[in-house]
């Protein structure tokens, strides 16, 4: 049997899924809706899964008071009411469709040094999910 | 190989204390959930099975097997309890999501006649969740 703990986060961003090196026509017709210049938004749902032994003395895998602040300080705090595009260095390059997002979530969750990531996954809207297992990530 | 899964919802109080940790240890450790008083949540536990459908009745393993199975199993022990003082199986055991998810695996993988356990999620909150995932499952068990 494995076990794992999932917790739920949630933050607000907006983004624009544009390539620079595709014309104005191709991002157009690749990104529809999503190309548009200004911008849009969503309400993104996070779950960051950890695995590892249960510590005997606090029955836990890992405590809360150590990932909250973590996801807080290495995401949240970069993500939550910015714009994706303008405001998160990494993705002046990459277009921050919500796989991407994921991958960069979880580039920056897998040193959280109590437990081992399992999961990254994202809830765009919900009606999409997108996420990436500790297996995925290179 | 199809998975079924039955959902129920209990009500207990619960807190984290451990009695080797100074007083201090104990509320640095565990915070808020180390008042004594104790605090509860509406646990959600999602148990599901895999198997292959019985060809006579095309089920895996019926419904309603697996609802009382879970009322008695479950229910009977944790609903409207504090699980500190009144289960058995969580004694010397702080009863954080995964040690109940852990307990609940244990207690109910023997009871599981036809099919086999697959996956217990046990919900603490719409916001934290614990996976007991079988060692032989695919993965796909383990996914929301």
């Amino acid at each position: 049997m494995n076990l794992s703990l999932t917790r739920r986060y949630d933050f607000a961003a907006s983004h624009r899924l544009h390539a620079p090196n595709l014309s104005a026509e191709a991002n157009q017709r690749i990104y529809g809706k999503c190309n548009n210049p200004y911008g849009h938004g969503h309400n993104y749902a996070l779950e960051v899964t950890v695995t590892g032994p249960v510590d005997p003395a606090t029955g836990m895998i890992a405590n809360l008071c150590d990932l909250d602040p973590f996801v807080e300080r290495e995401v949240l705090a970069a993500f939550d009411q910015k714009n994706l595009n303008e405001e998160v260095a990494e993705f002046r390059t990459v277009v921050p469709t919500t796989e991407n997002v994921c991958r960069e979530i979880f580039r920056r969750l897998q040193s959280f040094p109590a437990a081992r990531l399992e999961r990254v996954r994202i809830e765009e809207t919900s009606k999409n999910s997108f996420e990436i297992g500790a297996e995925d990530f290179v | 190989m199809i998975r079924i899964t039955r959902k129920v919802e209990f009500s207990a109080s619960h807190f984290y204390h451990n009695p080797n940790f100074s007083a201090e240890e104990n509320r640095r450790v565990f915070g808020k959930c180390n008042n004594p008083h104790g605090h509860g949540h509406n646990y959600t536990l999602e148990v599901t099975i895999a198997g292959e459908p019985d060809p006579a009745t095309g089920m895996v393993l019926d419904l309603k097997e697996l609802k009382d199975i879970l009322q008695r199993e479950v229910m009977d022990r944790m609903d409207h309890r504090h699980l500190n003082y009144e289960v058995r199986e969580l004694a010397g055991k702080i009863p954080t999501c995964e040690n109940i998810a852990t307990v609940i695996w244990e207690i109910l993988e023997p009871k599981i006649t036809r099919g086999k356990l697959d996956r217990v999620r046990l919900y603490e909150s719409p916001n934290l969740f614990a996976d007991c995932t079988a060692a032989s499952s695919n993965g796909a068990g383990k996914r929301a």
